[in-house]
């Protein structure tokens, strides 16, 4: 690649830029005007990097694709490593809005890492295009210039419930899920939609971030029809191999969220995986035209198959390019631009169509795939698809609103059974 | 021109440039470096006082460096005042730091190291999972800075003159302590402890006050850093955190007052702006380390010092030779 | 399925895993005095390195003795160039440490890039022991096979061996062992290279269940440190126990104390240390 990461070296020497940096040329302004700039936050350091690496590459891809230039004007990516810590996104965002001057900023991708910047956002009026999940950020505490294109941590989680109860017919289910908010907004989404709907949720396990061995978890579990599960990162690999090993995969069914069964994941995964229902409002698998492009940009330029995170950050290029054209000669405005972005419509993206509710958040297709084999490789195969889920499934907002933000007691669990 | 006159005009030339700053590096962002250099150098230099002249190696001070975050941002956010909060925060955390001396003092050396370890990891456990305290991972947005005598402090230099005022005032405390009778006793403590038992002195009162001074720094450095970031979060209380202010010590120089905050300069330095240019940073980091301690085993400030005089002898005639001080702690 | 007999069963297979993850540790920390805190990179480089002689076609247990083996030499390089110049240096060497520590963690990232990997279980190893309801991996089993006979092999090597005498003689009193003629500096190098490549070997027999992914250095090394601490450090007998310890504490904290996750390995550790700073079995305060 030959993406400019970096055209603004001002006040610092570039001495020692031997080791792994990447090319450093003035970017000649093609089109009229000064380049647009996009700031990806990711992670490529640290436990994070798996997902935050991915962030980059579908970015890049999309660039690429697009010959950086957008709607006829050019852009400039600045990517900034967060480190995956609060401190440091909040460090990157300044060196992004304050120093590099981007006019969007892509990213960060842990919801920890976006909730200590959103504050900032709001002063600087810099829009900001999110992958992380929080859900609040779309909901009590909506920012006017943050759109999150993919999904709130229980939007999928919803509609996992409602196809466990309708399609499958369970009845009991235990969670499982690590102990920190992600985990907590989708267990508790899962739990709602299920409860309201007949079942019961009879078990909630939280095993801490970093658990070594996931057996004392496992064995709890207990009698049910179903186990859900929220694991993100690496962690699911872990969980999914213990909890075959343990004889629970032969005999209750598994499911989680987008993050339990990230298609990015599937090479690091077993035949402990077969069989496994997640929800997603992204599928590799998924047949448009930019997804197939995606896939297979992917597989040539990094050997890797997509994810939520990188089809995120791909679909995240393709709303820049919409605002664009929507904000025109404004675009960078800050407000403006952010405007821009609530009115999105896509038609065609590798999720497929989707639009931007009033409070950021997109409403769009989400599918429950079932991982399985095909030609000695897992695939997770679409095996329904929800059309134009929303944040608030099938809830009118405001009665969604006024209750308290999904956690790890709300909302409280009445079923649970030793 | 004598070794006290070019540290006089030194220190003035330091002070000049550092009251200047803002003037002279003109983008906000790079003042917003610069303070966050302060505020780490300020963590650095509590954590110093336990470390280089008590000879005690604590790998829990971020969860010092937390409480002392927390409890003014869990105070404010609950309506109190920026004062109520940043003395409350204080006190807790010098109260935290008493507990942890209690415990960790049974031991010296590795067991100190590790006593403290174990107990940071607690705290960073509850800071974690306590969330109806805390608000667990998500963490607490800080509104606004405070807005002492009404100066607003919302702008880059703004902040940036804070934590000046308060880095100086930290090095100011660090040259008295160690010039002082108790900074003096501290040191023989970590020399000769049994000599200093012997001689009447109570070492582990000596001790115990070394990790209260240490604690209070720490507890002012996380106001600042709560300040600067107006955010919050469990991470900070990690482990990491706490290793990662023990490099800036090391790796600057124990027991010196320039080295932490040349070791906070780097440690900041490497994260926040090299990590822009070089994608594989922290391999950075960790070369630098190591090169660090295999020429300079006594640290960067040392070390440099010593190289300096080296020269300087070989410049010289021979009968000028100048002996090289161990800086302040001599 | 009874979940305080597939609670206690874990609780012996993890302590397995344990103890081969902090014999090494204990000795190097026993003999050495070093604050070994790149044990846990030498773990994970050892199960990155397991997962690629085993992607080339090695058996499960020859890729795991090839780590090792190229761990060994990786030790015995950081020790005699870069170590041994820092002796008695506490500080130092946690500087030093630490920073390997990074090298050696981006290092992976680059190598192996994020995506976590978990090789496949030894296919002799593989399927359930099922009795009455009651499922249980066979090569969990196997762990702790694999772990008392490291346990033998070091006791042996310890306590019947020339070398092991001297070793013990180390531990003890470095500078009487010194005076007696033992060559302790090469002694040294000796037990860095044996602790790296346990560690390693560790690594490579824990991969199946834990897998590899960025990160597992730092989750591995407060774990080993736990460990010699609750045995006390330098003692083999110590780091065994101690390992069944945490094992059976980590299993029935996290299942009868879901509250207290976080703090239930960290609670004992400074209990143990301040009442009996030596360990429970260690003879020297640390």
């Amino acid at each position: 690649m030959t993406i400019q990461r970096r055209t603004v070296l001002k006040g610092m020497a570039a001495a020692g830029a031997s080791l792994g940096v990447s090319a450093k040329i003035a970017s000649p302004a093609l089109a009229q005007g000064a380049p647009f700039k996009i700031g990806l936050m990711t992670v490529k350091t640290g436990p994070l990097a798996q997902g935050g690496i991915q962030m980059e590459q579908g970015l890049l891809t999309f660039l690429k694709e697009k010959n950086n230039t957008l709607g006829g004007r050019k852009v400039e990516l600045v990517v900034a490593d967060t480190g995956g810590n609060p401190a440091g996104a909040k460090t990157k965002a300044q060196e992004l809005v304050e120093r590099d001057k981007v006019n969007v900023i892509l990213g960060p991708l842990a919801a920890f890492e976006l909730l200590a910047i959103t504050d900032y956002i709001l002063q600087t009026k810099t829009p900001l295009i999110a992958v992380a999940a929080a859900e609040d950020v779309t909901q009590r505490k909506a920012n006017p210039y943050i759109i999150r294109p993919t999904t709130t941590s229980a939007q999928c989680c919803h509609v996992m419930a409602d196809y466990a109860l309708k399609e499958l017919k369970l009845k009991r289910a235990a969670t499982i899920s690590e102990d920190f908010a992600f985990g907590h907004e989708q267990m508790a989404g899962f739990q709602r939609v299920f409860e309201e709907g007949g079942g019961k949720v009879v078990k909630k396990l939280w095993p801490p971030l970093v658990t070594p061995d996931y057996t004392p978890f496992i064995a709890q579990i207990g009698n049910v029809d179903m186990v859900f599960s929220g694991f993100a990162g690496s962690n699911p690999v872990k969980f999914m191999r213990a909890y075959a090993d343990l004889g629970l995969a032969a005999k209750t069914p598994l499911m989680g969220g987008w993050t339990f069964m990230d298609d990015a994941l599937l090479k690091s995964l077993g035949d402990e995986a077969l069989g496994v229902l997640s929800g997603s409002s992204y599928s590799s698998a998924f047949e448009s035209e930019s997804n197939k492009r995606l896939v297979a940009a992917m597989a040539k330029d990094y050997n890797s198959l997509p994810g939520g995170y990188a089809s995120g950050m791909y679909i995240g290029g393709m709303c820049v390019e919409s605002a664009l054209a929507i904000a025109g000669d404004k675009s960078t405005d800050g407000t403006a631009f952010a405007e821009a972005l609530h009115k999105i419509k896509l038609e065609e993206s590798p999720r497929g169509a989707f639009t931007i509710d009033a409070r950021g958040n997109a409403v769009g297709a989400v599918f429950v795939r079932k991982c399985e084999k095909k030609n000695g490789q897992l695939v997770n195969t679409v095996v329904k698809t929800y059309p134009n889920v929303s944040q608030f499934w099938t809830y009118p907002e405001d009665e969604f609103l006024k209750n308290p933000v999904y956690s790890r007691d709300y909302p409280p669990a009445k079923n649970l059974e030793n | 021109m004598t070794r006290s006159l070019s540290t006089l005009v030194a220190s003035a030339v330091a002070l000049l440039l550092l009251a200047t700053l803002p003037l002279w590096l003109g983008n906000t962002y790079y003042i917003n470096v610069a303070s966050q250099i302060l505020y780490w150098a300020v963590f650095a230099l509590g954590l110093n006082v336990l470390v280089g002249w008590a000879g005690l190696t604590s790998l829990g001070h971020a969860a010092l460096f937390a409480v002392s975050g927390y409890t003014a941002a869990i105070l404010v956010t609950a309506g109190h005042s920026h004062l109520v909060g940043a003395v409350a925060a204080i006190a807790m955390t010098v109260a935290t730091a008493a507990v942890f001396a209690v415990l960790a003092l049974r031991a010296t050396g590795i067991g100190f190291l590790m006593i403290t370890l174990a107990l940071g990891q607690i705290l960073w456990g509850i800071a974690y999972r306590w969330a109806s305290l805390t608000n667990g991972d998500n963490g607490i947005n800080f509104k606004t800075r405070p807005q002492p005598f009404g100066l607003d402090l919302t702008s880059a230099p703004a902040f940036y003159y804070l934590a000046l005022l308060v880095f100086l005032a930290a090095v100011a405390s660090m040259l008295v302590f160690v010039r002082s009778p108790l900074g003096a006793a501290l040191r023989g403590t970590r020399d000769q402890p049994r000599r200093m038992t012997a001689l009447g002195y109570n070492v582990w009162l000596i001790r115990f006050l070394a990790f209260l001074l240490s604690g209070f720094w720490t507890a002012v450095a996380g106001l600042l850093f709560l300040y600067y970031n107006q955010f919050i979060s469990p991470q900070i209380a990690a482990l990491q955190t706490s290793a990662e202010a023990l490099l800036m010590v090391i790796s600057g120089g124990t027991a010196t007052i320039l080295g932490p905050i040349a070791g906070a300069a780097i440690v900041v330095i490497m994260k926040n702006v090299v990590s822009a240019y070089v994608e594989r940073w922290n391999m950075v980091l960790g070369i630098i380390f190591v090169l660090i301690i295999s020429f300079m085993p006594e640290g960067l400030v040392p070390g440099v010092r010593r190289l300096i005089g080296v020269a300087w002898r070989g410049m010289r005639p021979a009968k000028a030779v100048i002996t090289v001080r161990g800086e302040a702690s001599s | 399925m009874n979940l305080w007999l597939v609670l206690a069963i874990n609780s012996i297979t993890l302590g397995g895993l344990l103890f081969l993850l902090s014999a090494g540790f204990s000795l190097i920390f026993g003999l050495m005095r070093i604050p070994n805190l790149m044990h846990g990179s030498f773990f994970m480089l050892g199960a990155y390195m397991g997962s690629t002689f085993l992607a080339k076609g090695f058996g499960f247990w020859p890729a795991a003795l090839a780590s090792a083996a190229s761990m060994a030499v990786l030790g015995g390089l950081v020790e005699r160039f870069l170590l041994r110049r820092l002796a008695g240096q506490e500080l130092a060497q946690v500087l030093l440490t630490l920073g390997l520590s990074f090298i050696i963690a981006d290092a992976c990232l680059m190598v192996w890039t994020g995506d976590p990997i978990q090789p496949s279980t030894p296919p002799d190893l593989r399927g359930a022991i099922i009795r009455s309801g009651l499922v249980f991996p066979i090569y969990r089993l196997a762990i702790v096979g694999v772990a008392i006979a490291m346990a033998i092999a070091l006791w042996l090597l310890i306590d019947k061996t020339r070398i092991g005498a001297m070793i013990r003689a180390g531990v003890d009193d470095a500078p009487i062992a010194r005076v007696v003629g033992i060559k302790v500096s090469q002694l040294f190098t000796l037990v860095f290279c044996l602790g790296a490549a346990l560690a390693a070997f560790a690594g490579v027999v824990g991969s199946p269940y834990l897998s590899i992914y960025p990160g597992l250095d730092a989750e591995m090394l407060p774990l080993a440190l736990i460990v010699v601490i609750l045995g006390g450090a330098g003692s083999l007998p110590g780091a065994l126990l101690g390992s069944f310890i945490i094992g059976f504490l980590y299993n029935f904290g996290q299942a009868m104390f879901p509250d207290l996750a976080y703090v239930i390995l960290f609670v004992p550790m400074v209990l143990v240390l301040v009442l009996r700073p030596q360990g429970l079995f260690g003879r020297v305060a640390l």
